[in-house]
């Protein structure tokens, strides 16, 4: 079966087992899993830091009412940009990053089904974000539309660099879309003998579903800004009431993708978090087969709830009340999740290493956002949080403790095997308390601003706001600043550390745990064994 | 060597899958085209309506009548009378004033829209300037007619229904042909 996948096929077996080349080149033309795998994660942190430090900026002109720092020209551009770049650039390669490291160790496959679409799948990303970067430097601006680029803003009433922005978004859909064939290619057809469907670990089930999930609503969004494309350059009038187009249309074409597209950010937390408890509570998964199920029907349902961002656009009653009971629906199977994994903590002998402590977090605080999205799936309640600051309190309660927690308990569960050292834990735990607290501290005062009428994406507001802003600006910082603490422990833990053994957690099950820490460059050249 | 081929169907399979939706993105428009008109969202009308009906004499409807600029347009544009109150199943013609105050030739284009929106679908146009678009030469000025039949099935409910147009300043995007018939 390596035959197959390797790159190298034609030479002598003996070069199976050649190391990583040297030098620049290494990265530039590498089809190795591993390494496309950190590429994708360092991309991701480096992305991460750059939506972060535009947060900074957007928090900081928010400390005080009033216009400080920043012209609310540029203000906008820079909640856009954050969105934009936290969604596209942080937390989706992210994900792929642990996907190409982790699933074919997981799996026992030798590496991924598509070595070279892999390698161009990234280097696509670089490219894109380049280019939707760059358009802060231009003339008109960068895009000043919000993430979710409603139309007329984003075509009538645009700025020039649009352009870009519609290039760079088809660039990075490219890019998840071949990312997700590869890995359904290689979860369907790599997987060692006896590893069934149903033994798989979650974070690959939950991976094969969002990979689906992407190839179904990527072309999707691709489909919306080739409309805009059209709109602003050819003279169609999709968008454009003036020409019999409808800029409601637009809504619906992009929630279509973009309700599925906070599963695609949530469903491989998910996963990662059902590792990580059982090995740290040292007790198989709660309900396992339950946990596919009920990510599969969460996947489904993300399909029929897209309206419930639109409720005071104008639907129908019967159009409210449909998608008001579908979103209410999805919190059933999210339930279930919820439940599995605190039964499966239910008495542990529990530990709480960082990666424990980021993934308990996780489920607290990502059930509080599932209740505040909730609260939002009341159509009518939602005539008054739309477009609030609660609606932000509720998506940064998802996003935060949800996808980037879900992706640190990832990196401090995993870091020992990709390094071969083991993590800073003193440190590691302070990043922790830090990111904790200061995330919190930023994000909890949202809500009751929010509920007290706030509006979302201005620079500026009532006096009667400040004190929760202020608080939510220390926050923010804090939580800011905590992530270079980060960046610290991953530098040294490859630079060094206590050597990690092949098993560092006691607890941990799986078959990337059988192969030697640091793993080496190939793995599973011949399948293991699965009983 | 088995496995490299069904890669190879796999591969194309979900290649199909993403070409389809993509054609599906597309799909949307007449999709939503059709469901606004099937089921009156948004307040959207359908195009010219050809039949007539008998007049329903016990019954009375007010029809308002709103004209908006759309941003950036500088026509003067108004109803000769804000309300008109009908029976339904009588045709009724309204007129609608344009004046382009500018120096400049201009096209313009009317978007009409009925609320509540569930009352779009009996709301029936017979002869409509926002059938066509309207080119006005400097300081020119025009009576544009509507003349529209409020359907019998009217739900009961309804007795107050508002016809809103929005002028928008196609001149730009010429040439202005509307893809929808209205
Ligand atoms: C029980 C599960 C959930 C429910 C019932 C729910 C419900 C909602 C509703 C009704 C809105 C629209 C609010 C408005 O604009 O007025 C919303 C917004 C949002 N939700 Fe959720 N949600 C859930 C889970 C999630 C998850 C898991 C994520 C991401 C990981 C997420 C991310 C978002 C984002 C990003 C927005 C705002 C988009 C924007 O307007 O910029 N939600 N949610
Ligand atoms: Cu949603």
């Amino acid at each position: 079966m390596s035959a197959v996948i390797d790159s190298h096929q034609g030479q002598a077996h003996s070069d199976h087992h050649h190391g990583p080349a040297k030098g620049l080149m290494r990265w530039v033309l590498t089809t190795n899993h591993k390494d496309i795998g950190t590429l994708y994660l360092w991309f991701s942190f480096a992305m991460f830091l750059l939506g972060g430090s535009m947060a900074m900026v957007i928090r900081a002109e928010l400390f005080q009412p009033g216009l400080q720092i920043v012209q609310p020209e540029f203000f906008n551009q820079m909640t856009t940009m954050h969105g934009l770049i936290m969604v596209f650039g942080a937390v989706m390669p992210a994900f792929v990053g642990l996907a190409n490291w982790m699933i074919p160790l997981m799996i026992g496959a030798p590496d991924m089904a598509l070595p070279r679409m892999n390698n161009f799948s990234f280097w696509l990303l670089p490219a894109a974000f380049t280019l939707l970067v760059s358009t802060l430097f231009s003339e008109g601006g960068g895009p000043n539309f919000g993430w979710t680029f409603y139309a007329p803003l984003s075509t009538t009433y645009a700025p020039e660099s649009v352009t870009f922005f519609i290039f760079a978004v088809h660039l990075m859909g490219i890019s998840s879309i071949m990312g997700a064939i590869n890995v359904i290619a290689t979860i369907l057809n790599l997987r060692a003998p006896g590893m069934t469907l149903m033994k798989m670990p979650l974070f690959v089930w939950t991976w094969l579903i969002t990979a689906f999930l992407l190839i179904a609503v990527m072309p999707v969004l691709a489909g919306c800004v080739t409309m805009m494309l059209m709109d602003v350059h050819f003279g169609t009038s999709f968008f454009s009431a003036a020409g019999g187009g409808d800029p409601v249309l637009f809504q619906h074409v992009f929630w279509f993708f973009g309700h599925p597209e906070v599963y695609i950010m949530i469903l491989p937390a998910f996963g990662a978090v059902s590792s990580i408890i059982p090995a740290f509570a040292r007790k198989p998964l709660f309900g396992y087969t339950s946990m596919v199920y009920a990510t599969a029907s969460i996947a489904f349902l993300s399909f029929i709830v897209w309206a419930h961002h639109m409720f005071t656009v104008g639907i129908p009653l019967t159009g409210e009340l449909f998608f008001m009971y579908a979103t209410m629906l999805i919190a059933v199977p999210t339930g279930v999740k919820v439940f599995n994994w605190a039964s499966t903590m239910w008495q542990g002998s529990m530990t709480f290493e960082t990666p424990m402590l980021f993934s308990v977090a996780f489920v607290i605080l990502f059930t509080i956002g599932g209740f505040s999205g909730l609260m939002l799936a009341i159509a009518p309640a939602d005539f008054q949080y739309h477009d609030t600051y609660f609606v932000v309190a509720h998506f940064h309660y998802v996003l935060v403790p949800g996808a980037i927690f879900g992706i640190f308990a990832s990196a401090y569960y995993w870091l020992p095997k990709w390094t071969g050292h083991m993590y800073d834990e003193t440190l590691a735990k302070l990043h922790f308390w830090m990111s904790f607290i200061g995330m919190n501290l930023a994000f909890f005062p949202m809500h009751f601003v929010g509920l007290a009428g706030m509006p979302r994406r201005i620079p500026d507001y009532n006096m009667m706001f400040a004190n929760f802003n202020m608080v939510s600006s220390i926050g923010a910082f804090m939580f800011g600043a905590t992530q270079l603490l980060f960046l610290f422990i991953v530098i040294k833990c490859i630079r060094g550390g206590q050597p990690a053994a092949a098993k560092p957690w006691d607890g941990a099950e799986g078959l990337e745990w059988t192969v030697p820490s640091p793993a080496p460059y190939h793995t599973f050249q011949t399948p293991p064994d699965v009983k | 060597m088995n496995e490299s081929l069904s890669t190879r169907r796999l591969v194309t399979r979900l290649l199909l899958v993403v070409v389809a939706m993509f054609a599906f993105g597309f799909a949307l428009v007449p999709i939503y085209e059709v469901m606004c008109q099937a089921f009156g969202i948004n307040g959207k009308t359908a195009g010219a309506y050809g039949g007539t009906q008998a007049v329903d004499e016990q019954r009375q409807v007010r029809v308002q009548f709103l004209a908006t600029n759309a941003a950036g347009m500088s026509w003067e544009f108004r109803p000769q009378a804000d309300e008109v109150t009908v029976h339904p199943g009588a045709s009724t013609q309204m007129l609608f004033v344009a004046h382009n105050p500018t120096g400049q030739p201009m096209t313009a284009q009317a978007i009409p829209s009925v609320a509540p929106s569930k009352a779009a679908a009996y709301f029936h146009k017979t002869e409509c300037f926002c059938f066509t678009q309207q080119v006005l030469q400097p300081g020119e000025r025009i009576e544009m007619p509507v003349r529209f039949i409020v359907d019998r099935d009217l739900p009961a409910d309804v007795q107050h229904l508002t016809l809103a147009y929005t002028l928008f300043d196609i001149t730009a995007r010429k040439p202005p042909v509307a893809q929808v018939s209205r």
